[in-house]
């Protein structure tokens, strides 16, 4: 049995609490900001980065803003777009740089600071949030096809889907705060946005009502969170009693059953999360296969989670019968999905480039002026690199090698998540500080608590499960062994 | 040359058959070939074949594929005959490059793919209507064949593979 150490608890315990000191810093400084910091950073940005971000823009105006003034492309280029798509009439009149024009821009840059905080803590949320649902899903898939080689990590799996119930309870949390106007995140919750007589009033998204409103969004989101938590409940209990049941198969196969049924919603209510809580932060924009594109970036960083834990816990002896095949397994598993990731993001990024229709290019164009670095960074960390890194097969079982692969995916990771978020709630205001790195650690904190303590309390090994056997001889026929010999074992 | 005599030992059963090549290198024996029904793993190992460096010529083909495919959609979309893609008339390669990256791709892919399966071919020496090589046509349904080159050790080997499990042992001579 593992026992969760005194030292590793210690330290999950401390980043969560200076993630949790840091975020309630930034979260009272957010709360304290007032128009007057709103229009200081509006002449710092105009005075400061003026001339970088017009030779940025220049190439995009041309295509998709002849009614945009050209400080608003500057500015909120995202904002601009979804305003001037349903009212630009109402625009042309504020749009002459009058005081009111001046007033309502502090207030968005406003709402863009106060978001900050709230928007960092989403990020971390969403990203660990997703990470942990993707291992239960991973899980589920290793149960349905019956595989073979995971079995002797399959505990491993099970213990980081320990972290996906307080992620939900703070997921919660902050959509009924969104819900209740405490923060600014969705901006389609504004008051009068459905509301014709409003100043407010978006016909776009009024037309969307059926979908985006408070209480669907709110019901929906409670749902998928009480789908996800409920079959990571009873499969853990299923798992633990297929260690001593030796009825013939007969958990084994409830379990199976089970995994089918989880699947089959996941696929669905994946989906439609990552319209809820990724897309609708762009509300007037869209693109079909966005959920295909979430779920790639969560997979892969969930296979990388597991490859790490997998690998720390391999490090610690408590890991019986897993051997270099089982990480080479998880790194062709990171390599290939970086690959699918790229291929989604390229393939939305293509068809949207291609058409080059204006409510569609809003997406690509806030994160090219505002958010090139991250967004072409991030390409970088999750394509180019782990496939010049993992390519190799021999490199693929040497722990140091998926460590240091897998540190730069689960970062590019986070960024892609980082750019889906923070172009609609902060816009231009985003920097990368104390709320966005108190947020990490609050989450990775709480991500080893729960873990590993879930993984102290189960056996390390799933020793009902039909293949284990078959687990505990895989060997890939490439590559040698390190530790245990491989003689006589042609599998 | 006395060389051109061999002997040929069949077995029935893949595990039994690797336990033999195992015991055949032990004593120091050149195996010429092992003719299979089905791939077995491990028996390349086992008989000591370098790894193969076919995965090394398909980078290479990939490569150059992917070299081909930008030359090519450079050639007939921006200089033989400029086109405007996507209503952005640039006639510049890179700005127009992430519609060629579909071909990139396909061509990378092509070229690895077949150039990949010409090189196995020729480096297995098989091509249309040559006459096949395995000496027993048993090694296609339910036989193993190991082929083990005698030099004046006729007994010693025969005695060597009978103990291995070998359901038949024939000395032949090779043409």
């Amino acid at each position: 049995m593992y026992q969760f150490s005194g030292r590793l608890k210690t330290f999950s315990i401390a980043l969560i609490l200076l993630g949790a000191i840091g975020l309630a810093f930034s979260f009272y400084s957010g709360s304290k900001t007032t128009l007057e910091d709103a229009k200081h950073a509006i002449e710092a940005a105009n005075h400061g980065t003026h001339g970088g971000h017009e030779a940025a823009t220049a190439p995009h105006q041309e295509e998709a803003s002849h009614h945009e003034s050209e400080e608003k492309t500057d500015k909120e280029a995202h904002a601009a777009m979804i305003e001037a798509y349903s009212n630009s009439e109402a625009h042309e009149t504020t749009d002459g740089h009058g005081s009111s024009h001046d007033d309502a821009h502090a207030e968005h840059v406003l709402h863009q600071l106060q978001n900050r905080p709230w928007s960092a803590f989403y990020v971390a949320l969403f990203f660990f949030l997703g990470m942990t649902l993707l291992v239960l899903t991973f899980y589920a898939i290793q149960r349905v096809a019956q595989v073979g080689w995971s079995v002797v990590i399959l505990r491993v799996m099970e213990a980081i889907t320990a972290n996906l119930l307080p992620v939900s309870i703070l997921m919660i949390i902050v959509l009924a705060a969104s819900v209740m106007h405490v923060n600014h995140l969705f901006p389609w919750m504004a008051e009068g946005i459905f509301d014709p007589e409003s100043d407010n009033y978006d016909a776009i998204i009024d037309g969307k009502s059926w979908w985006m409103n408070s209480t669907g969004f709110m019901l929906r989101s409670i749902a998928y969170l009480i789908i996800w938590n409920a079959y990571r409940y009873v499969i853990r209990k299923g798992s633990i009693k297929e260690d001593t049941a030796n009825d013939g198969n007969k958990t084994y196969k409830k379990n199976y059953n089970l995994s089918v049924v989880f699947l089959f919603l996941f696929m669905i209510t994946e989906s439609m999360m990552s319209w809820d809580w990724i897309m609708g932060l762009d509300p007037h924009w869209f693109s079909t296969l966005f959920g295909w594109y979430v779920l790639a970036t969560l997979l892969v960083s969930a296979l990388t989670v597991i490859a790490f834990v997998t690998i720390y816990l391999r490090e610690k002896n408590v890991l019986p019968g897993i051997n270099d095949s089982h990480i080479h397994d998880l790194a062709k598993f990171m390599f290939g999905f970086s690959v699918f990731w790229t291929y989604l993001w390229f393939a939305q990024f293509m068809l949207i480039w291609y058409a080059d229709i204006p409510e569609e290019t809003t997406y690509f164009v806030a994160r090219f002026t505002e958010y090139k670095l991250p967004f072409i960074g991030m390409v970088v960390m999750n394509f180019v690199f782990p496939v010049l890194l993992l390519i190799n097969s021999d490199f693929k079982s040497k722990p140091w090698f998926v460590f240091i692969g897998g540190t730069v995916i689960l970062l590019g990771h986070y960024i892609d998540v980082f750019v889906m978020v923070m172009p609609s709630t902060v816009g231009a205001q985003w920097s990368f500080g104390i709320p966005e790195i108190s947020a990490l650690f609050f989450f990775i904190g709480l991500f080893i608590y729960t873990t590993f303590s879930a993984f102290a309390k189960a056996n390390p090994i799933a020793k009902g499960n039909p293949f284990l056997k078959e687990s505990e001889h895989f060997h890939y026929y490439n590559i040698e062994h390190t530790s245990e010999d491989g003689s006589g074992d042609h599998h | 040359m006395e060389s051109s005599k061999v002997i040929h030992a069949f077995y029935t059963d893949d595990e039994i058959l690797l336990d033999a090549v195992k015991a055949v290198k032990a004593e120091h024996h050149h195996i010429e070939e092992v003719f299979c029904p089905f791939p077995v793993h491990g028996l390349d190992k086992a008989m000591g074949l370098a790894p193969t460096k076919l995965a090394i010529t398909a980078f290479m083909y990939g490569i150059t594929g992917l070299a081909v495919a930008i030359w090519m959609t450079n050639y007939m979309m921006i200089q033989d005959w400029p086109q405007d893609i996507g209503g952005k008339p640039s006639f510049s390669w890179v700005e127009n490059m992430p519609a060629f990256v579909p071909i990139m791709f396909e061509l990378t892919v092509f070229f690895a793919a077949h150039l990949m399966v010409i090189t196995f071919y020729m480096r297995s020496r098989i091509w249309p209507f040559k006459e096949a090589e395995n000496p027993d046509p048993r090694t296609t349904d339910d036989h193993f064949l190991m082929e083990i080159p005698v030099h004046n050790n006729e007994e010693e080997l025969t005695s060597l593979l009978s103990k291995t499990g070998a359901v038949e042992i024939n000395v032949v001579d090779k043409h």
